[in-house]
Order: structure tokens, then C-alpha cells, then sequence
């Protein structure tokens, strides 16, 4: 192991080398994949929701070591939230958790987030009767 | 294990180089302008180090050579200080379209001043066709600029074909040998080069020195004004211990050349069929190991998992290499090169660039062919796009098996956007 210096923090280097809740969820209530069309990066969030509150999140990501960290990140973050409240989650809140992107990675971070409304979208879209956010439609 | 494998960047100086550099910082520390003894003494030495850049290289005399700070400043040289001395001849330059960013971005810098360029196009595996050099060259070219050896994929180009249609229509050759010099022989006489550039760097030698040759037959202008150092041609006082280091890392990479370039090629075939052998999906870019490949260069691409991660995870396993991959460019964009060959936007995010050194040893690549066959597991299991390959969603570009769309068409309707 070489790790005197790193790329990124050490916060950021922990989730890219060990990241939370990486895979897929079987019988997920929402699922997300996007795509950065900056860099070419994709990412997939898989949600397991309850009684309107996430109960379960994964990830999987086809990135660098921000865009891994960030989704682990994220994923991290979201669990336990009401599905109102995921939809006002914001790429800031896994910047800040991560203590800090690069300039250049921050759009890593933005993917994260648009990996998980899209994963909401999926949701409310496949529970057309489950009650809804105002900010939803 | 500690394994470098970024030669292309760095290399580490010879012992015996730094042994030569370092009376230059204490007792001979004069400024080789000066007309005292301080001043004389260190002449006398840039005057051996010239003579050793020429033998590297088999230029005439030793008059050919000049001293820059690196490989960009002599790119930019050659380049803009060409075009410059033939104004009144013409506007027009032809480059290939994959030469390292100093001569793409000193063409572009021109183009902007009113030059037009032509950028002439490159095969699948990065080589240039001598035919359309010479279709591109018009009544107003004043400069063909050629590399010798790709410095991404490592592709060796037929200088001395080129260099025969540029001498037959007298049109100055500029040949940029940064990723040859101390590996590849170089005979600037039998290139036909008018100019050729390489920098110690890359053979042992100090950073901070930069070589440029030009003969007779290529008029050139200063681009740094100042002093009348280089003989006019490049202003400024001469990085000294680094040229007089320079100086004997060319001659010992002279000498050394065919056993570093030998133990180099049974390196770059041990790492490739390891590669190959343990880990599906993946594609060398740019021609096989032989004759047409440098033998210190392989540039893979791994399907479906990206190159800065792969480079991070090496990284921490104590293996240092480079990715021309998007994620890694501070511009976001591919390598140049990776697109030049029309390589699939999906395996240029997958890419890495490994360089062979003199003193890797094959524990070491038998080390890297292990840290990299689990890192690729383990990355690929992170990979949304490997689940959705065997699901046969999305297809293998490198084998394709005729099931699913292929990655872009996949990853445009996610994005929304065709990447690029």
C-alpha cells in the first residue's frame, strides 16, 4: 500500500476504496441510471422504499473515484429519508460529507443526485397512488 | 511492491548523472554568456553536451543542437519559430492529427494569427499514411511536423518515408522524438529531418533540459527574446547541470540502447500476454509488439470500467501508471489520440497507459498482471455497464456477442446526450 499521497481526501479515497452500499436491489421500488454527457460517466441508484420513507439505497457506477465516492456517498446520506425529503436532496450535501471535490469533479457529484431523483421519478411513476410530494410533479 | 510503470513521464536520473551535474551547482556555477574563466569553464561543457545530443542522434555537427528549458518549449520552437522565419513564403503547415499537445496547440495558436493547417489523418492503429502527408502539402507549406513514436499508443511512424517527399519538395521536416530518443536509434540524415526535438528526461537524464536539432535547411526565428544564447535562437541563460547531465544520459543511453530496448520488449510481451490471458474484454491500442510499436509503450482499454479508477486502485497497490480516459484530463475530454483511431467513446474511458523502464523486472509485471486482473474485478462489479452487458442489455464492443445496443446508443439515452 502506497498512500502518502492522495488525488483525492481521505474521506473521498475511503468510499472509492470501500464503498457503501454498492450493488443492486432485488425487487427495487425505484430505480435510476444516468449519464454524465461531460465525461461519460454513468450511475444507477436502486431504492427500497417504505411507507414513503427510504428504507434501502445502492449503487453501482461506471466512473472515477469521485463518481464512486459520490454515489457511495450519496447513497449513504439518503437512507432514511422521506421521499419528500430525497426530493430536495441536493449534490451539495455529498460535497460537504465528502469535505470537498475538486473543481473539475464536482459534476461527479451532481450525477449522484440526479441518479437518485431519477430513482424517485421511477417510484412515483410505478406507484402512481402513493401520495406525492409537491415538489414531484 | 513498488512498481513504476509512467516512464513516458519521468524517469529516474543514473547515479553517474547526478554524480556529472553536481560540481555544476557548487564550483562551476558560472553563466556560460561570460567571457572569465568561470564563465569559459561551464562553455566548455555545454560544448561536450552538445557533441553527445548530436551522437544520440547523428546530426553533422554539433552546431545543430540547441538547449531549451523542456520538450514543449521545443515544440513551440520548432513550430511557431518555422512558420514565423517563412511568412512571406506561406501560411500553411501540415501536422498529423495525433502529435503531442505542444505541436497541436502551437499549430492552433497559429491558426489564429491566419495560418491554416492540414491535420492528416491517422489508421486504426495511429500510423501515418506517407500519401496523405504528402496530398496535404500545398505550394504555401512552410513546415511538416511528424512524431517518431506516438507518446499515447506508441505507434512508430515512417519518418524516412515522409522525410524523403519533404526533402524532394524542399519543404523543412520537423520531427518530434520524445518518446524515441534513448530507446529507438535516431539518424536525423537518414530520417530526413530538418528538425528534431527529445528531452533527457526520458532516458535517465534531469527534467528542466530540453534538446532541439535543426539543420541548415529549416530557417528559423527566436520565439523568446532576449540574449543572443543558442546562437541567437533561444534567449535565455542555460539550464547548465541539467544539460551536462542531459549530456551523459544521451551518450550511456547510446551505449545502452539495445540491451534497454530488448529487456524493454520481453517486459512489454509478458505484460500484454498476461494481460490478455487473465482478463476478458480487454484491447491493446495501437499496433502489436514489433516492429511497428515502441517496446516501452503498451495502452490498453478495459471494457467496461473506467481509467481513473483503475489508475487510483493501481496506485494504491504501489503501481504508477497513466489513463488517457476523460475522468483523468482536466478538460474532460478523451485523449486526442484515442479518438484520432476512432477508438469507441466507451473503451477511450477505459484506457490506461503503461511505459516500461530499464529496471522493471518481470516479478514486477507478474505483480502488476495480478493487482490488475482483481482491481478489474472488483471495478467491474461496481460497473452498472458489466451487470447490463451479461443481462445482454448492453454489448461488447471488443467481442461483440450480437446481443443488446451498444454502450454509446446506452449511455446517450441515459445521459440524454451522445457522448462524445
Amino acid at each position: 500500500m502506497s498512500d502518502a499521497y492522495t488525488l483525492y481526501n481521505k474521506t473521498v479515497m475511503d468510499h472509492f476504496m470501500n464503498p457503501r452500499n454498492m450493488g443492486d436491489i432485488k425487487d427495487a421500488d425505484g430505480v435510476g441510471e444516468v449519464g454524465a454527457a461531460a465525461c461519460g460517466d454513468i450511475m444507477k441508484i436502486s431504492l427500497k422504499i417504505k411507507e414513503g420513507r427510504i428504507e434501502d439505497a445502492r449503487f453501482k457506477t461506471f466512473g472515477c473515484g469521485s463518481a464512486i465516492a459520490s454515489s457511495s456517498m450519496a447513497t449513504e446520506l439518503i437512507k432514511g429519508r422521506t421521499i419528500e425529503e430525497a426530493f430536495k436532496f441536493s449534490n451539495q450535501e455529498v460535497v460537504d460529507a465528502l469535505g470537498g471535490l475538486p473543481p473539475v469533479k464536482i459534476h461527479c457529484s451532481v450525477l449522484a443526485e440526479e441518479a437518485l431523483k431519477a430513482a424517485l421519478e421511477d417510484y412515483v411513476k410505478k406507484n402512481p397512488e402513493a401520495p406525492l410530494p409537491a415538489t414531484a410533479s | 511492491m513498488n512498481v513504476f510503470l509512467d516512464h513516458q513521464s519521468a524517469t529516474p536520473l543514473l547515479p553517474e548523472v547526478f554524480e556529472a551535474m553536481k560540481p555544476f551547482f557548487l564550483e562551476a556555477f558560472g553563466n556560460p554568456s561570460s567571457l572569465h574563466q568561470h564563465g569559459l569553464r561551464v562553455r566548455d561543457a555545454l560544448t561536450k553536451a552538445r557533441r553527445q545530443m548530436a551522437q544520440l542522434i547523428n546530426a553533422e555537427s554539433e552546431e545543430e543542437i540547441f538547449f531549451t528549458s523542456d520538450g514543449t518549449e521545443s515544440a513551440n520552437l520548432a513550430v511557431k519559430g518555422v512558420a514565423y522565419a517563412n511568412e512571406r513564403k506561406g501560411k500553411h503547415l501540415v501536422v498529423s492529427a495525433t502529435e503531442h499537445p505542444s505541436v497541436i496547440n502551437s499549430v492552433e495558436f497559429l491558426e489564429k494569427q491566419g495560418w491554416q493547417c492540414s491535420r492528416v489523418p491517422v489508421d486504426a492503429f495511429g500510423r501515418i499514411k506517407p500519401s496523405d502527408v504528402e496530398a496535404a502539402i500545398t505550394p504555401q507549406t512552410t513546415l511538416v511536423a511528424v512524431h517518431h513514436v506516438n507518446h499515447d499508443i506508441g505507434a512508430i511512424q515512417p519518418i524516412a518515408q515522409i522525410g524523403r517527399l519533404t526533402g524532394e519538395k524542399g519543404i523543412p521536416l520537423y520531427v518530434d522524438c520524445e518518446s524515441s530518443a534513448g530507446w529507438l536509434p535516431i539518424d536525423v540524415q537518414a530520417m530526413g529531418a530538418n528538425l528534431v526535438s527529445f528531452s533527457p528526461h526520458r532516458f535517465y537524464g534531469p527534467k528542466g533540459v530540453g534538446v532541439l536539432y535543426r539543420n541548415r535547411r529549416a530557417r528559423i526565428v527566436s520565439i523568446l527574446h532576449g540574449g543572443v544564447q543558442e546562437g541567437g535562437r533561444r534567449a535565455g541563460t542555460e539550464n547548465v547541470p541539467a544539460i551536462v547531465g542531459g549530456g551523459l544520459a544521451a551518450e550511456i543511453a547510446g551505449a545502452q540502447m539495445s540491451q534497454r530496448a530488448a529487456h524493454a520488449a520481453r517486459l512489454q510481451e509478458r505484460l500484454w500476454d498476461g494481460l490478455k490471458s487473465r482478463i476478458p474484454y480487454i484491447k491493446l491500442n495501437g499496433p502489436e509488439p514489433g516492429p511497428d510499436r515502441i517496446p516501452t509503450n503498451l495502452n490498453i482499454s478495459t471494457e467496461f470500467i473506467e481509467g481513473e479508477g483503475q489508475l487510483l486502485s493501481l496506485d494504491i497497490a504501489g503501481i504508477a501508471v497513466a489513463s488517457g480516459s476523460s475522468c483523468v484530463s482536466k478538460s474532460l475530454k478523451i485523449s486526442h489520440v484515442l479518438a484520432a483511431i476512432g477508438l469507441d467513446h466507451a473503451l477511450a474511458q477505459g484506457n490506461l497507459i503503461l511505459t516500461l523502464g530499464k529496471d522493471n523486472t518481470e516479478a514486477e509485471i507478474d505483480y502488476v498482471v495480478d493487482s490488475f486482473a482483481r482491481i478489474v474485478t472488483k471495478l467491474r462489479a461496481m460497473s452498472p455497464m458489466w451487470d447490463e452487458f451479461e443481462k445482454g442489455i448492453i454489448d461488447s464492443v471488443i467481442a461483440p456477442t450480437g446481443r443488446g445496443k451498444s454502450f454509446s446508443a446506452h449511455a446517450a439515452d441515459v445521459s440524454g446526450k451522445r457522448a462524445h
